[in-house]
């Protein structure tokens, strides 16, 4: 049995985050990841990250307050006012502190951080390094993390939360490259594990993607909020789904159908291609749709042409090598095929502005939290800033909390019984018959949420995708596995996402089933517009084993009275 | 349906005293990736096949292999744009395996922890950011975009006779700090590359700028710290 004062599992941005403020406040840390963290998915984050720095020429007179009203405006008035507030204040520090530790961000010529237009944003705020800002900001929590003494254990795969009288004790995880399982004990948790891109089929998300930390958290009492919100970015490579960067549009791209016409004049004619993404995504959609794509086929052109050869190669280096390594296309002479696809989970594990869920002693930061500052639509730029603000945040919380703890290391008894619980369980997949395919489930899965729950939405449609999904939960219950034990076994750790995601993607499909109106990235063909009198809330999801049960929370308002978006 | 061959080097340590080939037809369309068909070989063939993953868009250095004896990321790699009828892929060479593709990288980190990868000043830090000026943040185009994939450490000859030897990977992150403008390690750094483990023994074989999937050039950034080294023991001055 191992033990730490705090487990963080996840080791991207928002992880490291936290475990470097918590092992600062004197906190005996460990992070847990599946993957050495500086492969973590935080790192394919491109275009930048918002803070009103007023750095460039045009945004000499941006503030705090500017930033959180197009966040909330972003949001469809969803995000809680007060966690906006915190986190457009709290940027400013963040952002200069990441310099500080290291952060290669581009630079102006009077050295300052470099900042881009992005979409919905009312002034050039995206710092950026190039497009390549979230491996820089990734390498840097990774190296301070190593400087601040943050215990790694890498390549360990979680695949349970102790949890002893409602409070969280620690976790069970799988050793990939030594083999076996082991408890942690500890004396908190914080979950930083990223989205669940991947329960969708057409994801720009890594692959390991998966809603784990999520799906965890949930079977651990913790509620899901606003998982019906799920962000289409404009711009996957057609053929992979591979990100191409807002920043590409920032710095002047245009989106054109077959026609050659900059159709997001008739869908945001003051912002055209840096409407939010909703907007954008829809806009994109609906030209597919009818049949002005390229070719009449399924995707629309991406157009750097303009912008020249020398500002691509300063800019955005790394978008051309992308679109010449997966779809053949130089942008500097060509178009690039893009595709609305599924890029950011709105929703995740509910927490307050200190990533504290209803669960003591567990918390959550990043993309598999919802404080709540996304709303229905994050903006570019935003999930960065997130993972730094709240990772700190949280990080500073749990600290507090862990020192505060009368007594000490209770769940030692729990964690071991938890360990034992899995690998029993495991046993029993491996010598089950087994009459259903894990992979073939999982393919059936992803396929149902991109056709049921995609850009566009209807009750009929969502009602038989739902239908679909419980169906699966069914199927998995006859999986089986053909190996229990051994090194990095793929085929019992996929097996063990399985379940989590099925979970999680039913939490997406029962809220938006049941979300009556259209608001931000969840737009319903049967009901059109934003029904603030009926909806103007948060969805919670809470685990039970057949289907989630849902319940409403309040948003908290305050700073700006909603009103009809408009770009 | 069109069919590819991909042939695998295949190591389980429980079963296995070596390596052995194993033969795999999967089906083939113009967009796979050796990734992908990694992939189809695990979840429709053979279950226990391990490699690593993550991203699959050439950003996190998961997947650096040997593929038709090259160094490659299977992710970025198109199976069309390969020569032959069969896809080799094996493991990188010369470093100690867990598993099938999987190799061993606990001292390829260690190496690179040990030349204190991060950034080290003696200035009290601005309220704001320490200013830089873009030709200096040019410097570090290259550096910082390494992927820390183990392509180059796996390729260089120096590596494979001197086990000691930091590498290109951990050398080049030592250049990457030593050339920012914002670091001041004078002589903390220095002693980490400036030995018989560091920047002396690359004999400028350039193996690892071929391997590179990222196309960098780690060799120039070790003539780079010989010099540096050499200056500062000379006149004391930094850079």
């Amino acid at each position: 049995m191992i033990y730490h004062e705090l487990i963080v599992v996840g080791g991207g941005l928002s992880g490291l985050r936290a475990a470097i403020e918590a092992q600062r406040d004197g906190v005996d840390v460990a992070v847990v990841s599946q993957v050495w963290p500086g492969r973590s998915h935080s790192g394919a984050a491109q275009g930048g990250i918002n803070a009103a720095l007023a750095n460039h020429p045009d945004s000499a007179d941006d503030t705090w307050e500017r930033h959180a009203f197009d966040t909330v405006k972003g949001s469809d008035y969803l995000a809680d006012q007060d966690a906006v507030a915190q986190m457009t204040q709290d940027a400013i520090p963040t952002i200069y502190e990441m310099e500080r530790m290291g952060c290669p961000f581009s630079r102006l010529d009077n050295g300052r951080i470099a900042q881009r237009p992005f979409g919905g944003a009312g002034y050039p705020r995206t710092c950026y390094g190039a497009d390549k800002t979230g491996h820089y900001l990734l390498h840097t929590v990774v190296e301070e993390a190593l400087r601040q003494g943050v215990t790694f254990y890498t390549e360990w795969f979680v695949s349970k939360l102790v949890v002893e009288d409602g409070v969280c004790r620690g976790v069970v995880a799988y050793d990939m490259t030594r083999g076996g399982f082991q408890g942690f004990h500890a004396e908190a948790v914080v979950m930083a594990t990223g989205g669940a891109g991947r329960t969708y089929s057409n994801s720009t998300n890594a692959i390991i993607s998966t809603g784990g930390g999520m799906a965890l958290a949930y079977h651990a009492g913790a509620p899901l909020k606003d998982m019906e919100f799920i962000q289409f970015h404009p711009t996957g490579l057609f053929t992979t789904n591979i990100l191409m960067t807002e920043g590409a549009r920032g710095e002047g791209g245009y989106l054109l159908n077959e026609a050659g016409e900059r159709f997001m004049e008739k869908y945001a004619p003051e912002a055209m291609e840096l409407a939010p993404r909703d907007i954008t995504a829809r806009a994109i959609q609906t030209e597919i749709n009818e049949g002005r794509g390229i070719g009449g086929g399924g995707f629309i052109h991406l157009d750097l042409r303009h912008l020249g050869a020398e500002r691509i190669l300063e800019r955005l280096p790394g978008i051309r090598d992308l679109s010449i390594h997966f779809e053949g296309v130089d942008p500097i002479e060509g178009c690039i095929p893009i595709v609305p696809s599924q890029h950011y989970t709105m929703g995740g594990i509910d927490t307050d502005v200190d990533g504290a869920t209803e669960v003591p002693g567990l918390y959550a930061a990043g993309e598999c939290a919802c404080v709540s500052v996304h709303g229905a639509n994050r903006l570019g730029g935003n999930s960065l800033l997130e993972t730094v603000v709240f990772g700190r945040r949280a990080g500073a919380a749990v600290a507090k909390y862990v020192q505060g703890l009368e007594v000490r290391k209770r769940g030692e008894v729990a964690t071991r019984k938890a360990q034992q619980e899995v690998e029993r369980s495991l046993e029993k997949l491996a010598s089950a018959e087994g009459s259903e395919d894990a992979y073939a489930i999982r393919a059936d899965m992803t396929t149902a949420m991109k056709d049921h729950f995609g850009v566009f939405r209807e009750e009929e449609v969502m009602a038989e995708g739902l239908d679909k999904l419980l169906a699966l939960k069914h199927r998995v219950a006859n999986i089986g596995l053909r190996h229990a034990g051994g090194v990095f076994n793929l085929d019992m750790i996929r097996t063990l996402e399985l379940e989590g995601m099925l979970d999680v993607a039913l939490t997406t499909a029962a809220g938006a089933l049941a979300r009556r109106e259209s608001r931000g990235s969840h737009a319903r063909t049967d009901y059109t517009t934003r029904d603030d009198t009926s909806w103007l809330k948060h969805t919670l999801a809470y685990y039970e084993p057949e289907r989630p049960r849902l319940k409403d929370k309040e948003v908290a308002l305050g700073m700006f009275e909603p009103q009809e978006r408009k770009y | 349906m069109p069919e590819a061959r991909f042939r695998i080097k295949r190591y389980d340590p429980e079963e296995d005293a070596g390596s052995r080939w194993e033969d795999f037809t999967i089906p083939y369309d113009s967009s796979l990736t050796v990734l992908e068909g990694l992939f189809y070989v695990q979840e429709h063939l053979d279950g226990s096949l391990a490699f690593r993953y993550c991203c699959r868009a050439a950003v996190c250095g998961s997947c650096a292999m040997y593929i038709n004896g090259t160094y490659r990321l299977a992710c970025q790699t198109n199976v069309r744009h390969l020569h032959g009828d069969t896809v080799t892929v094996e493991p990188m060479p010369h470093l100690p395996l867990v598993k099938d593709l999987v190799c061993d990288m606990d001292e390829f980190f260690a190496k690179y922890e040990y030349i204190k990868p991060y950034l080290i000043r003696d200035s009290e830090d601005p309220q704001k950011e320490i200013l830089q000026s873009p030709e200096d943040r040019r410097k570090l185009d290259g550096p910082v975009d390494c992927i820390l994939c183990g392509a180059c450490y796996s390729s260089c000859p120096s590596v494979w006779g001197e086990g000691n030897y930091l590498g290109p990977h951990a050398l080049y992150k030592a250049y990457r700090f030593e050339v920012d403008s914002r670091d001041e390690a004078g002589r903390e750094r220095l002693p980490t590359f400036d030995n018989e483990r560091g920047s002396y023994r690359c004999h400028t074989i350039m193996n690892c700028v071929e391997a590179c999937p990222k196309e960098l050039s780690p060799t120039e950034g070790i003539q780079w710290l010989k010099g540096a080294a050499v200056r500062r023991r000379l006149f004391g001055s930094r850079k």
